[in-house]
């Protein structure tokens, strides 16, 4: 009796222990998809130009003349920081900004399609002195930057 | 529903220069309030641009793009008449579209 017992209690545990193995790959399942969709958390997350790559998928970031960002040598106003990020590659999927010191080093990521230049311009927000990076993601993996320095003047007094 | 975007696009040859200014608080999620208390973050994540209908940019932002944000890019074989549309979408689910004609 207690032998049968046992038995049983040992098969409804194994297949409690397949239900959780099941749901936790429907789990990953359902979310693989919504990741390579959706918003990249983790990428905005990221701190560093190599994490922000990585999580993109990207290849490892190489310097590149090919590359160009543009920006102020000196920032009166951290809040305010006009960047412009553009590349003469062919073939790119991204154009990223990015600005090292911040919590957060990834700015914007933009999706560029055939009909449009990847030449973007924006606006940033600057916590303090910092390098700034343009990054071409092509659509082959391979991953080109240009990086600038840009002073912030704190109490907007001038430089 | 937030304030209207300032959209201008001007045809230049066989491409067009798009300008948007949207109107957008962007918090950080950095700053603190009076009472010490972190401002929870408030900004555009989604922003996608069509010509004519057609998505021809979209764009994922960061809570680091400035208040009222600013964006620049080129689109190639637009013509005057043409119409530009950007919406953007924030972190709360509100969203805005506008639309303007290419000059």
């Amino acid at each position: 009796m207690d032998e049968t017992k046992e038995i049983h209690m040992q098969t409804r545990r194994e297949t409690l222990k397949h239900s959780a193995i099941v749901a936790g790959l429907l789990a990953t399942a359902g979310l693989l998809p919504q990741q390579a969709l959706a918003y990249n958390k983790a990428a905005f997350d990221a701190k560093t130009l190599a994490d922000v790559a990585k999580a993109l998928g990207a290849g490892a970031p190489v310097e590149s003349t090919d590359v160009t960002i543009g920006g102020p040598d000196i920032a009166e106003n951290g809040a305010v920081v006009p960047l412009t990020a553009s590349t003469t590659l062919a073939g790119v999927k991204h154009i990223l900004l990015l600005v090292e010191k911040n919590p957060s080093a990834l700015v914007a990521l933009f999706n560029v399609t055939d009909s449009v230049e990847p030449n973007f311009a924006t606006r940033t927000k600057m916590g303090q002195s910092s390098d700034v990076y343009a990054v071409a993601i092509l659509t082959n993996g391979k991953t080109f930057f240009a990086k600038k320095e840009v002073k912030v003047t704190l109490g907007g007094c001038g430089g | 529903m937030a304030d209207p975007m300032r959209i201008r696009a001007q045809a230049a040859g066989d491409k067009a220069t798009v300008r948007v200014l949207m109107s957008h608080e962007m918090e950080s999620g950095q700053r603190k309030d009076a009472s010490g208390k972190l401002v929870p973050a408030w900004h555009i994540m989604e922003v996608s641009a069509s010509h004519n209908g057609k998505v021809v940019l979209t764009a994922d932002w960061g809570p680091a793009v400035s208040k009222n944000p600013f964006l620049q890019f080129v689109v190639k074989g637009a013509k005057a008449g043409d119409k530009i549309s950007i919406n953007w979408k924030d972190n709360k689910g509100d969203s805005r579209t506008d639309e303007a004609t290419v000059t």
